[in-house]
């Protein structure tokens, strides 16, 4: 199966990932390999049957709403690339 | 060409939970920048969501409180989209199954008509941080404060039953006191705590086909949301009256400078690949709690409105006016029961408290006059003790926080004087030394005397220094200028 | 010392043979000397090893200590371990330092376990040869041209070389049990949410589970009685008693129903392979088990289900990994797009973008259903087989894979290759329920793996027969060559 370069350029942009003109080529290849093999999944017939979404017929826990974590700013912070008066700071963002 | 305005709105509302929806943290307001943001709330690797059952309990009131079909099987998905204030790179949000299903909310109109809003379902969601574009940071960039990140939401999604800027304003003021009422949510506007995406469209009148809609999003006050809709409505229709076509997208307003603006498009090219989120299990709602929370669900608006009719018996407008607002509601009735007087609390509450508080921008929450002080004054005023004048005086005294009503009529002397021997001391000694006057109104016509005790009045007044019972000094000005006659 | 099992070990500290101090310090040297032949492992934490040596020293002196007291392990690096590096073998987090500990990490520190080191992987858990790692491939001690097997390839050699008696690794569609059929050494997936996910780097979150990976069965039920939990942070995390997995060791099997199942001995099943399997099962059969064919007809659409689903989760699960808050961030990002695009473009490598891509492509608007939606539907019809299956055999057993350890670059250019290294194993992750490989047997001087599958939670079940198994025969004890000396 080939991919088109639009889609895979509406893949990068979807996921944020850079991908070089001259690599585009061979990801769209190797990318439309797998979708061979994912494809079959086609031809599956799966009518009336339910999606499964968790593999345990579990419900979900609630927590009860007390605080419990306090102030990690420092400890967290320590490890942020880029970090200025407590906020991490990032390329302008224009909306 | 007439045409018809369709109005769709989504309210984000963040419940006021102690904690974060999928984390421990605090939702207090006002801290400082990611003081309030755990591993968690930083899509730390390795961490995982945990649901928060006030949460739950909270978005299930609401679907009671509207009378809506609940999700006693609801789900969470991931919305994925990148953006800095939303740290995981994915919303888990609720898609397929919310919490909350089809409900009805009632909204009455100026003219005193009423109309049913259709909800189309509530769910559960978690916010996004912040982010600053000013500050005092390195220039070009901006500060992402995520604290916020993971307060829970519920979006309320209407139908597009809506078709003016005055339903809409109604809808979301009775949404507004509907979560109040229910203390799901504190409903400080300023803070965030509501904030409204309306759908705009128009339509030819009569005609069955729907305009296509402009979305804007993120408005934070009643007042802007009018404003917007108004513009956005005239815009739609001078556009398509001059020959263009609406086109869907997401606007901005912007309602200091009174611009709205196009969002960058990047938006409409986002498909957010909705999934159900692998980390959180299916959520189970049991009748029971259903049952206790139906049980305990505080007074809803449009009760309480009927009950201040019935208890107090205020008139249709001041019950709809104090019964619609949660805080005033509250308010009014502990002045009411303090002072034993509902009339005279409802109209300082709805009058010169008000007014005082809108003027300062002070929510009614952070009034420097507690209710049981209003109680107090109310009480002094209905005894006698002052004139409405002085209430006035002592209302002051109260805000500025010189104590209660009791303490500053002490304090400043203030104590009307009712005491009848007293005051007819006070009448004759005015009279005594105010002889023109006398003589001048003994000469006056009958018609025109009664303009003269005016004057008597403010001499009285000035000699016992605002102090002296109007009431009763007239009726002794009365009988003894008679007795000259 | 390095010969002996975690069992024997434990003896040997209990009777005060040798101390902890001594025993970390031998596995010590020996990481110094051996790891760099094969680059099992990434981070050694060398000082608080022996830290922690000398803790377990005082405390199994003071008696009553835990099982694990003491006993020198490995972690796979996907475990976050606080102030030690967690890289998940990728750039992207090359410099991240968590602040905290995976509940596994936590459970081995509260027993008392010594940690020697962090192992190497395939990045983000995503391969089957541990080619794709930013620090390097790791090499298979009994061929050093040969892969180890993936995605805990690292854990699995340093098994195998005995540069550790006991490894933590993490299995999505066989990142456990392929790996250690490749090395020769005996490991179990547990049953979905026997072992809690927190601070367990996530790659699909409703696939992976944490586990044990040693030389023997009753090793890894010693480990697994350590790591399994209940533990509230984790949402999907089962609580349910754990059982004393050591105690079920001795039972029997007689009477044993094994399932064979006829789509797991297929085409591209290795003779050798097939002949070594086929050997294991007829000696257990000897011992008084029941052969039973069975048929498992969906097998084949595993490996196509695995690789949207998979990747889909991955794809959410990695889109936190934007240079924000932690990890590798780009030089001089122009703007915001290009912090996130070319972070993300440098900070993973190949497999990880595609699988990235693939997941994105599943999930989106036009191809959800017929992707996604279809994948999760054929996941469904898996676990029938399974359940069904089940119904008439006590475990199912076959091969752990199709082949040997094949050569660095075999699987040439095209992934999908590679993808079918996981045919056998896939299918357990699906359904969720537990698998284990031992050693059977060996093809041109290459372990062969045994699997064996057991019913939800029957870890002990699967643990007893991998036990009784490794009493009748000696794969479990050789060692690669110049290794056991």
């Amino acid at each position: 199966m080939s991919i088109e370069r639009h889609e895979i350029e509406k893949l990068a942009m979807l996921s944020r990932i850079a991908i070089s003109d001259s690599t585009i080529v061979e990801v769209s290849q190797r990318l439309g390999s797998v979708l061979d093999l994912v494809d079959q999944l086609q031809g599956v017939n799966t009518e009336g049957v339910q999606a499964m979404s968790h593999p345990m017929q579990a419900i979900q826990r609630l927590r009860e709403d007390e605080v419990s974590e306090l102030n990690q700013r420092e400890a967290l912070q320590k490890i942020a690339p880029d970090t200025e008066e407590g906020l991490f700071l990032v390329p302008k963002v224009i909306e | 060409m007439k045409w018809d305005t369709v109005i769709g709105l989504e309210v984000h509302v963040q419940l006021a939970t102690k904690t974060k929806i999928f984390s421990g943290a605090s939702t207090a307001f006002g801290a400082e920048p990611n003081t309030q943001a755990c591993a968690i709330d930083l899509a730390m690797p390795g961490t995982l969501p945990v649901l928060n059952k006030q949460a739950v309990h909270y978005a299930v009131m609401f679907g009671l409180a509207i009378d809506a079909e609940i999700g006693k099987e609801s789900a969470f998905e991931r919305k994925n989209y990148f953006y800095p204030d939303l740290p995981k790179g994915y919303q888990t949000t609720q898609l397929e199954k919310p919490i909350v299903g089809r409900g009805n909310v009632e909204i009455q109109l100026a003219d005193g008509s009423t109309k049913n809003i259709r909800i189309h379902h509530a769910h559960l969601e978690e916010d996004a941080g912040k982010s600053l574009h000013e500050g005092d940071f390195r220039h070009g960039v901006s500060g992402i404060d995520l604290n916020r990140a993971g307060t829970p939401l519920i979006e309320i999604v209407s139908e597009p039953d809506i078709s003016s800027a005055e339903e809409a304003i109604a809808f979301a003021k009775k949404l507004h006191s509907v979560v109040t009422s229910i203390g799901i949510c504190d409903g400080e506007m300023s803070q965030g705590s509501m904030r409204f995406d309306v759908n705009v469209s128009v339509k030819p009148s009569g005609s069955d086909t729907l305009g296509t809609r402009t979305e804007t999003k993120n408005l934070n006050s009643f007042k802007f949301m009018e404003e917007c809709i108004v513009k956005e409505v005239e815009r739609q229709i001078d556009l398509i009256e001059d020959g263009g076509t609406v086109i869907q997208e997401t606007r901005l307003y912007n309602g200091d400078t009174k611009v709205a603006r196009s969002m960058r498009s990047k938006e409409e090219a986002n498909d957010y690949r909705y999934f159900p989120c692998p980390d959180l299990l299916p959520v189970i709602v049991t009748d029971e709690t259903i049952e206790e929370l139906r049980r305990n669900l505080p007074e809803l608006p449009d009760a309480r409105q009927a009950r201040f009719v019935e208890e107090y018996g205020l008139s249709d407008y001041d019950a709809s006016v104090l019964g619609n607002d949660a805080g005033m509601a509250t308010y009014f009735e502990i002045a009411a029961k303090t002072s034993g007087s509902a009339k005279l609390a409802a109209n300082w509450t709805m009058g010169e408290l008000a007014a005082r508080l809108n003027n300062e921008d002070i929510s009614i929450a952070n009034s420097p006059v507690s209710a049981d002080q209003l109680g107090g004054l109310v009480t002094r005023i209905v005894d006698n003790s002052i004139s409405g004048k002085m209430a006035k005086e002592v209302f002051e005294g109260i805000w500025a926080g010189e104590g209660s009503a009791d303490e500053i009529i002490e304090a400043r002397g203030l104590k009307q004087v009712s005491d009848s021997g007293a005051l007819e001391q006070m009448v004759t000694d005015v009279l005594a030394a105010n002889q023109e006057m006398v003589d001048d109104y003994i000469n006056t016509d009958e018609a025109k005397r009664k303009k003269k005790l005016g004057g008597f009045m403010g001499q009285i007044m000035k000699a016992s220094k605002g102090q002296a019972n109007p009431q009763q000094v007239n009726q002794i000005l009365a009988k003894k200028l008679n007795e000259l006659l | 010392m390095h010969n002996r099992t975690i069992a024997e070990l434990i003896n040997g500290l209990q009777s005060k043979e040798f101390s902890s101090v001594e025993l970390t310090q031998h596995f010590l040297d020996r990481i110094g000397d051996l790891n760099p032949n094969y680059n099992a492992i990434i981070t050694v934490t060398a000082e608080q090893a022996l830290k922690a040596a000398a803790a377990a020293d005082e405390r199994l002196a003071a008696g009553n200590a835990p099982a694990m007291c003491g006993i020198p392990i490995l972690h796979k690096d996907i475990f976050c371990t606080n102030g030690v590096r967690t890289s998940c073998g990728s750039k992207m987090l090359d410099n991240f330092i968590p602040p905290y500990n995976a509940t596994v990490v936590e459970n081995f520190e509260q027993a008392g376990a010594v940690v020697l080191g962090k192992t190497n992987m395939d990045e983000f858990a995503m391969g089957s040869s541990n080619e794709t790692s930013f620090y390097g491939s790791v090499q298979n001690p009994w061929d050093t041209d040969c892969v180890p097997g993936g995605s805990s390839g690292g854990s699995a050699a340093a098994v195998a070389a005995r540069l550790a008696p006991g490894a933590t690794a993490t299995d999505t569609g066989g990142s456990i049990r392929q790996p250690a059929a490749l090395c020769g050494i005996t490991g179990l997936k547990p049953t979905y949410g026997r072992v809690s996910r927190w601070g367990m780097i996530a790659f699909a979150s409703s696939l992976d589970q944490g586990g044990p990976m040693a030389r023997t069965a009753e090793d890894c039920a010693i480990m697994l009685s350590c790591m399994a939990s209940f533990d509230d942070k984790d949402s999907t995390c089962i609580d349910r008693e754990v059982p004393d997995y050591c105690a079920a060791l001795g039972q029997d099997v007689n009477g044993l129903r094994i399932g064979v199942p006829s789509e797991y001995f297929s085409k591209g099943l290795n003779e050798g392979t097939e002949q070594a399997v086929r050997t294991a099962l007829a000696k257990l059969e000897e011992q008084g088990a029941e052969l039973v064919e069975i048929s498992l007809p969906n097998t084949g659409l595993s490996v196509p289900a695995y690789y949207v689903i998979a990747p889909a989760e991955a794809s959410a699960n990695l889109s936190r990994f934007d240079g924000v808050k932690y990890g590798y961030r780009c030089e001089d990002p122009k703007d915001l797009q290009d912090l996130y695009s070319r972070s993300r473009a440098e900070g993973f490598g190949e497999e990880v973008q595609r699988r990235i891509l693939i997941g994105t492509y599943c999930l989106s608007a036009g191809y959800y259903e017929a992707y996604y939606g279809k994948a999760q539907q054929v996941r469904q019809l898996i676990q029938r087989d399974f359940e069904k299956a089940f119904e008439t055999v006590d475990v199912i057993m076959g091969p752990t894979c199709p082949s040997p350890a094949f050569k660095f670059g075999s699987k040439g250019d095209d992934p999908v290759a590679m993808y079918l290294e996981d045919i056998y194993t896939i299918a357990t992750n699906l359904a969720g329920l537990p698998g284990m490989s031992v050693p059977c047997g060996m093809v041109d001087n290459k372990p062969v793996g045994l699997q064996i599958i057991g019913n939800y939670f029957d870890e002990a079940r699967i643990l007893n027969v991998a036990h009784q198994y490794q009493q009748i025969t000696e794969w479990h004890d050789q060692a690669p060559e110049g290794v056991a000396s």
